[in-house]
């Protein structure tokens, strides 16, 4: 499997935004689509999709404190597998029983259902820090935020090396 | 021992369940084969699954199932995945 999605403390700059503005919850969502189609992940009709989703199953990609991640099926309208992290000036209620409210979104487009895992896994590194997300919200800088993304990836790691193709 | 990570489009949130699930298991010291899956899947994927795990929105669109459903508030919590499935399965 090619490790397609860059090492998150390498995201581009259009894949960060900062401080983004946003009323309510699909303005949030909005936002991540827009720092997907700008880092030519997605079309603007995959933030639809997006939004969709949690209008079928509910706010349960708010899926720790004060972090959500929008995401949707593969489809047409993704264009390249992807990750961007925004983060919000004023943070958002999306509904959720115990997780609002959310300051930081993750948005991720993947293009075949599993291309994305490794990606996740680092995710998974990353986050089980509970520290990481209200830092991430108070980042005022890219560099700053792909210095707080480093940790998903461990230097010494158990498991297949993503760079390995 | 069977578990299945549910989530509502089978990729991204259920994935992270999925490894955090694994990583609870190894600190119990409990062998298991955990998957990740979506609603739309849930009577194929959770087939013969001991433990199903989800968050709070998607239980009421599981349906009928034998196995234990757990409700996972943060995903990233190794601590309350872990007693959670301790007590499912322990």
């Amino acid at each position: 499997m090619t490790f397609s999605i860059p090492p998150l403390d390498q995201l581009p700059d259009p894949a960060i935004a900062l401080h983004a503005t946003a009323a309510d919850w699909r303005s949030a969502i909005r936002a991540a689509a827009e720092a997907l189609t700008e880092s030519g992940c997605s079309e603007p009709s995959y933030g639809d999709r997006m939004i969709a989703l949690v209008e079928e199953y509910g706010p349960y990609i708010v899926i720790a404190p004060g972090l959500a991640m929008a995401h949707a099926r593969p489809g047409p309208d993704v264009t390249a597998p992807g990750i961007v992290v925004v983060t919000l000036a004023e943070p958002v209620t999306f509904g959720h029983a115990y997780n609002d409210p959310v300051s930081v979104v993750l948005g991720l487009a993947a293009t075949e259902a599993d291309q994305h895992v490794a990606a996740v896994a680092s995710l998974a590194n990353l986050f089980n820090d509970e520290s990481v997300i209200p830092a991430l919200a108070a980042a005022t800088s890219r560099d700053e935020v792909r210095r707080l993304l480093r940790a998903a990836h461990p230097p010494v790691s158990d498991s297949t090396p993503g760079e390995a193709s | 021992m069977k578990i299945v990570a549910l989530c509502g489009a089978g990729i991204g949130t259920s994935e992270i369940l999925r490894v955090n699930a694994v990583r609870a298991l190894d600190r119990l010291g409990l062998d298991a084969e955990v998957s990740a899956s979506d609603v739309a899947n849930v009577a194929v994927a959770a087939a013969g699954a001991q433990v199903i795990l989800t968050s709070p929105e998607l239980v009421a669109s599981i349906g009928r199932t034998n196995a234990d459903i757990v409700v996972i508030e943060n995903y990233f919590d190794l601590d309350e995945i872990a007693s959670k499935l301790e007590s499912a399965i322990g």
